[in-house]
């Protein structure tokens, strides 16, 4: 039998086999960052904690709108009164969220309000109502806010200061400052880290042992004394603003060499790769294959590096204010509310004042799961 | 072993100058000197300026020098007299208001390195060794915690509830009888036995990482084949989890002390302010705010130095542990 074949002549498929079923095609042709969106679902707390940062940073939008109060007014009448609470029926009847109005007796011993709560004294909540009149983004005016109290009424859910100012209301407004100096503060240590890093691992030789020299010796400074005295530093002239960028640089400053080591390690081990190799033989500059090549290929490592050194820079900001060293009122971020804690005399009468602790625990907390999702999720192959 | 010991000994010494430079540019950053700010607080208060005191004190510290020219002063009246220059605010010698506080900050920081091994030695074998039981799963969640959780707030909201419930201070670090005593052992028990809550606060980050890398560690060995043929060839469980996985394991104890150190000196300072411990923290926080950077910058020059050395000790235990550094001249940190 001249000329028979056995080889089938139909064009052969491999798919034929074994087909695949959706599944595993949309799993096999889906994107790294499919594939490390997916890894990161599964993390039930860091989807949580993803979720609750992203409402508190859009919540510093519209800070404004949030808070019942405007950030200074102060309302001498009721200062230091403590947390007032919603209540929903008066008497058996459903009035909707209300509060009960507060009277005072002053403790002339103690030089002490007495407040005691007036259960006759109604004071339903408005919403969407006109309060505080305030410049939104210190540009267009307004006074529109979610809630505010009954005409006439107070609404303190968390008390308030030695002022009369209401807490809750200052928390919301700190948060403004308190998470974006996070942010700010670890763009600086990014590309401080990913420039220097990236430059040492890349050229090797005797830039890199200079660099790591630097960063050896900048670990080797207990972080938080070297944040104080830097920001100690800064003029005491210098206005608000300008504090307010010269202590997140001071944070980015000290921060990078961790970074940068990371990178260092990674770029290192990358250099001989065949892919570094044909960009260099097909002449690109040293910055492109870094940054086209290079860095791209471990992204979300660095993301989730990035994600865990930003609790950190909140907490450092927190500490330098709490201590008087760092931000300054008329800025207010948590720590520079947190000062008033300072005395715990005043902590034990009046504990409310340490309220802004707990956003600090709980967004600490939530930078940390969300970084720790992240540092699983970040390499989807593995 | 001795060539190690000298090589890393004498890399110290580059590493120190360098940070006593930095210091001194931080010491020198504030606009004006010390004496600037004295002459314009007394003529607010309408005092007399001494003129020729302020030449005197002027050229003893050498304020009308260029600036490598008074580093060098500086550099050179710590390391040959011991001298760290003069605190104005204090209007004493800088050495006199750190010397003993200096002592009680190193002891605080050994003794949060002794609490952390303590605690996480048990805790992460056993989480090893229980991988994903229902305690595993309950110590991670408590180590998460505590590794999330800041020292200084922690010990705000301690001194919070032991002024509520107890109606004390915790912020004791020694019996009374023994401040302002000088150093001897009764004291050192004494401040052994009041220290721990500064210790327990300072040290829960420290211990809760220790913890997670410990059992890391520990699970990566416990999935190698010589494991699993020591097992396969009887050797009793206990034995076969001590005798060299755990040993193995075990690095991270002496090498992480690198990175546990200067975490806990720095965080120490935070929490003595806040427990108002007689440590060097309060102090340098005062020094800060009144800009007497003499005093600042010698605290944090000790505090580095602290760390430098520490650092130094453990590399040499681990040479000393791990024929692996001391052969290859490599260092682990």
């Amino acid at each position: 039998m001249r000329g028979k074949r056995y080889v089938d002549p139909e064009p052969f498929d491999t798919s034929e086999e074994r087909p695949l079923t959706p599944e595993q095609e949309r799993y096999y042709t889906a994107s790294q960052w499919q594939l490390v969106w997916w890894r990161f679902r599964r993390h039930r707390l860091a989807v949580i904690s993803f979720w609750f940062l992203l409402i508190l940073y859009a919540s510093t939008l519209v800070s404004e709108f949030l808070a019942p109060y405007a950030l200074d007014s102060r309302n001498a009448n009721f200062v230091h009164a403590p947390p007032q609470r919603v209540h929903l029926f008066h008497e058996g009847q459903f009035v909707g969220p209300f509060v009960y109005g507060y009277r005072f007796t002053l403790d002339l011993q103690r030089m002490q309000r007495i407040y005691v709560v007036d259960e006759t004294d109604v004071q339903p909540l408005r919403f969407f109502c006109r309060g505080d009149g305030y410049r939104f983004w210190g540009l267009v005016e307004g006074d529109l806010h979610l809630v505010c109290p009954a005409e006439g009424g107070t609404f303190f859910l968390w008390g308030t200061d030695r002022l009369g100012r209401c807490m809750l209301s200052r928390i919301i407004y700190g948060a403004r400052i308190s998470l974006t100096i996070g942010l700010l503060g670890v763009a600086v240590s990014f590309v401080l880290g990913v420039t220097l890093g990236g430059i040492a691992g890349y050229f090797g030789g005797l830039i890199d042992s200079a660099i790591q020299r630097v960063i050896e010796i900048i670990r080797s400074f207990p972080v938080i004394p070297l944040w104080m005295a830097l920001s100690a530093a800064l003029p005491v002239t210098w206005d608000a603003i300008w504090v307010y960028f010269g202590i997140t640089i001071i944070l980015g400053l000290v921060d990078w060499p961790g970074l940068a080591r990371a990178v260092r390690g990674r770029i290192l081990a990358m250099r001989e790769e065949d892919f570094t190799q044909a960009a260099v033989l097909m002449g690109a500059r040293p910055a492109r294959v870094i940054g086209r090549h290079m860095v791209p290929s471990f992204a979300s490592h660095l993301i989730a590096s990035v994600t865990l050194a930003i609790p950190s820079m909140i907490l450092g900001e927190t500490a330098l204010s709490f201590l008087g060293l760092g931000l300054r009122p008329p800025i207010t971020s948590w720590g520079v509310l947190l000062t008033e804690a300072q005395n715990i005399n005043a902590v034990a009468l009046y504990p409310w004042l340490m309220l802004p602790v707990v956003p600090v625990i709980l967004v600490v907390l939530a930078f940390n799961f969300v970084g720790d999702g992240l540092r699983d999720a970040a390499d989807p192959y593995g | 072993m001795l060539r190690y010991v000298i090589r890393r000994c004498l890399m110290m010494i580059p590493t120190l100058l360098a940070i006593s430079f930095i210091v001194f540019v931080i010491i020198q950053l504030p606009e004006g000197d010390y004496l600037d700010s004295m002459v314009a607080e007394m003529q607010a208060r309408g005092e007399r300026v001494p003129v020729e005191q302020l030449e005197f004190l002027r050229a003893q510290y050498g304020l009308d020098q260029p600036f490598f020219q008074r580093y060098l002063t500086w550099i050179s009246n710590i390391l040959f007299r011991f001298d760290f220059g003069y605190s104005f605010a204090y209007d004493r010698p800088v050495l006199e208001i750190i010397g003993d506080r200096f002592w009680l900050t190193a002891i605080l920081a050994l003794g949060t390195v002794l609490f952390t091994w303590v605690v996480s030695f048990p805790i992460a074998i056993y989480s090893a060794v229980y991988k994903y039981s229902i305690g595993d799963h309950i110590l991670t969640f408590i180590g998460f915690l505590g590794l999330a959780t800041p020292n200084f707030l922690l010990a705000l909201i301690l001194l919070y509830l032991s002024q509520i419930y107890f109606g004390t201070e915790i912020g004791t670090i020694m019996a009374e009888q023994y401040i302002g005593e000088p150093m001897s052992w009764a004291k050192f028990f004494s401040i052994l036995s009041h220290m721990w809550v500064a210790v327990v606060v300072i040290g829960t980050a420290g211990t809760a990482g220790m913890i997670r890398r410990i059992r890391a560690n520990l699970l990566d060995e416990l999935q190698k084949p010589y494991v699993v043929t020591a097992r396969a060839k009887g050797l009793p469980p206990g034995k076969a989890l001590v005798k060299y996985p755990l040993r193995l394991a075990l690095n991270p104890f002496i090498s992480d002390i690198g990175n546990l150190l200067p975490d806990l000196i720095s965080g120490s300072v935070l929490v003595a302010f806040v427990l108002s411990l007689p440590t060097n923290g309060p102090i340098l926080v005062n020094a800060l705010l009144a800009q007497d950077m003499y005093l600042a910058g010698a605290i944090v020059m000790l505090e580095a130095s602290l760390v430098v050395v520490g650092v130094l000790i453990s590399d040499l235990a681990l040479a000393a542990l791990d024929p692996r550094i001391r052969l290859e001249g490599g260092l682990r940190r």
